[in-house]
């Protein structure tokens, strides 16, 4: 369970609303440079887990440890500027903007937030987008991006932000089986640069191939964590989540 | 550059005015629709570009107002002074009612400046030093700055700065990084915070200024007047316009504000002096809903539609 040398190390989160337990005394370590999946059933706490760690939730009790130093009461631009990037499950695109401005907005505010005075960040944000094969969308309004450009946005904006985490929430869900592929090398192609990817996703073909290590969430508890392999075989996580 | 050279053009036009236009009513009508480019500008600045509306500007123009007022009367404060004065104090203001409820999204900041002018306009009412609900009389300077003989004209000079001052603001603040995370966070919060924009501080800064702003329209109202009582300095119609104007100039760009308080500001007058001072309300409403309704995204919008042949700007 303990990684010797973890990027990230959450300890016995839990996370309250109200009377509902979301997440129950989860603890779990990532290391740097991991593929890392999360999975469990709808309603199981995944997204409440990545929000508990990018910020958008403050836990209730626990510690979240990003290489080495605690975050879990400081707010999700302070976060995001550490190097915990993230995209949305529903994409959240700033649709007044063109998709280059969208990614104009973390390259001023955090890659450069030391100094504002960018030298080329067009330059810089034209850079990510053609790794992401949008570079043609450049100055394409982005509330106008089909479903799968969007993904990709949300990931290019995401890679804005100079993360040495990224969470990838849901980034394949609705997507064709060749749309799940394309992003699929994109994430592997990250990872490949030194990126720390926790990925949470449904599509199971996907997450066993990418992932290194899995974590199976259900209520708000972990029932099983481990390969692959293991995971899949796991009686509880074949009743909770594979139906079996 | 060109910006540059427009605004000390427009300076330098208002200051030399008096040589050739000596209509009165000239700078009496000109310092009303000035004093709504400074408010709508203002407004925008967190309402167009942050997406956080307020509807109080009425006690952000009153505050300036009053500060100003009792400035004047405590130590004979000059006009200059009396106007960073309402500035600071309804900037403070702008900054502690974001404080309390910017915090919170959507529409908590909104409902908050709607107390804030009951509650403020009703201290005011009480407050007897100026005035108090009967209102209080203000006998102007008795010595002509400069080379004018006539104080309107001063003020209509003084409130042209004002203006040029107020939309070198905005459009300082919408063509740079501030408003690139304004805008980010008036499309999507959360992607804004997560984007590593500090969401809460820029609201912050931007209430701050747009108070500040809506306070130094407000301080040389009194002079304006010779007079000031709360219900017209608490004005709803400050509030009204203030909202109405960008949101038919165009709320997207600097610009927006600027035309719709130029516009909608002369049909006001004109409807003032040749209708009736009523029909003025009326206007405003008939031109908001049919702007809303017809072309939400205000003149620009069309501009940018029709006769630049852009799509959705």
């Amino acid at each position: 369970m303990s990684q010797p040398d973890a990027l990230l190390k959450i300890g016995s989160l839990s996370k309250h609303f109200g009377g509902f337990t979301a997440l129950d005394q989860v603890s779990v370590d990532v290391g740097r440079g991991e593929r890392f999946g999360l999975i469990g059933p709808n309603g199981s706490g995944k997204t409440t887990l990545i929000n508990c760690i990018s910020g958008a939730l403050q836990n209730d009790q626990g510690s979240i440890l990003f290489d080495g130093a605690e975050i879990s009461r400081m707010p999700a631009y302070k976060r995001t500027r550490l190097g915990i990037a993230r995209s949305f499950q529903i994409p959240r695109p700033f649709g007044s903007m063109s998709v280059l401005e969208n990614l104009i907005v973390p390259l001023e505010y955090v890659a450069h937030s030391g100094s504002l005075h960018l030298s080329n960040p067009r330059g810089e944000a034209m850079e990510i987008l053609k790794g992401m094969g949008l570079a043609d969308k450049a100055d394409t309004l982005s509330s106008s991006l089909s479903q799968v450009e969007l993904r990709k946005m949300e990931l290019a904006r995401a890679m804005a932000a100079r993360p040495r985490l990224l969470i990838s929430d849901e980034a394949m869900a609705g997507l064709s089986s060749n749309e799940v592929s394309e992003v699929l090398e994109i994430l592997f192609k990250l990872n490949a640069s030194g990126i720390t990817i926790i990925m949470i996703e449904h599509i199971m073909q996907a997450v066993m191939k990418f992932s290194q290590r899995i974590l199976c969430l259900d209520a708000g508890r972990i029932i099983c964590e481990g390969s692959p392999e293991k995971v899949v075989a796991n009686p509880d996580v074949q009743r909770a989540y594979l139906g079996a | 550059m060109k910006f540059l050279f427009g605004a000390l053009a427009l300076i330098g036009l208002a200051a030399a005015a008096p040589l050739f236009v000596r209509l009165e009513y000239f700078y009496f009508a000109g310092f009303v629709v000035l004093q709504f480019i400074v408010l709508a500008t203002a407004w925008n600045i967190l309402g167009g570009f942050a997406g956080y509306v307020n509807f109080g500007t009425g006690a952000f123009f009153a505050v300036g107002a009053y500060s100003a007022v009792a400035l004047y009367k405590a130590v004979q404060l000059p006009l200059g002074l009396q106007i960073l004065a309402g500035a600071a104090t309804a900037g403070l203001l702008g900054f502690l009612v974001g404080l309390l409820t910017l915090r919170l999204r959507g529409i908590f900041f909104s409902i908050a400046t709607i107390a804030i002018t009951i509650i403020l306009e009703t201290v005011v009412m009480n407050w007897h030093y100026v005035g108090g609900a009967k209102g209080l009389p203000i006998l102007r300077p008795t010595e002509m700055p400069l080379y004018f003989t006539n104080y309107t004209q001063w003020l209509f000079l003084v409130m042209t700065v004002i203006a040029v001052l107020a939309v070198a603001t905005a459009r300082y603040i919408q063509t740079g990084w501030i408003g690139r995370g304004l805008r980010a966070i008036r499309d999507n919060e959360g992607a804004a915070e997560c984007s590593g924009v500090p969401t809460l501080k820029l609201k912050l800064a931007a209430a701050t200024i747009s108070g500040a702003l809506m306070g130094a329209a407000g301080a040389p109202f009194a002079q304006y007047l010779s007079f000031i009582e709360p219900s017209s300095a608490f004005s709803l119609n400050y509030a009204v316009n203030a909202l109405a104007m960008p949101i038919i100039g165009g709320t997207a760009h600097w610009i927006g504000p600027v035309i719709g308080a130029i516009l909608l500001g002369t049909v006001q007058q004109v409807v003032t002096v040749t209708i009736s001072s009523e029909m003025n309300v009326l206007v405003v409403g008939v031109m908001l809903v049919v702007f809303v309704v017809g072309a939400p995204e205000g003149i620009l919008g069309l501009w940018n539609r029709y006769v630049l042949k852009k799509g959705a700007p």
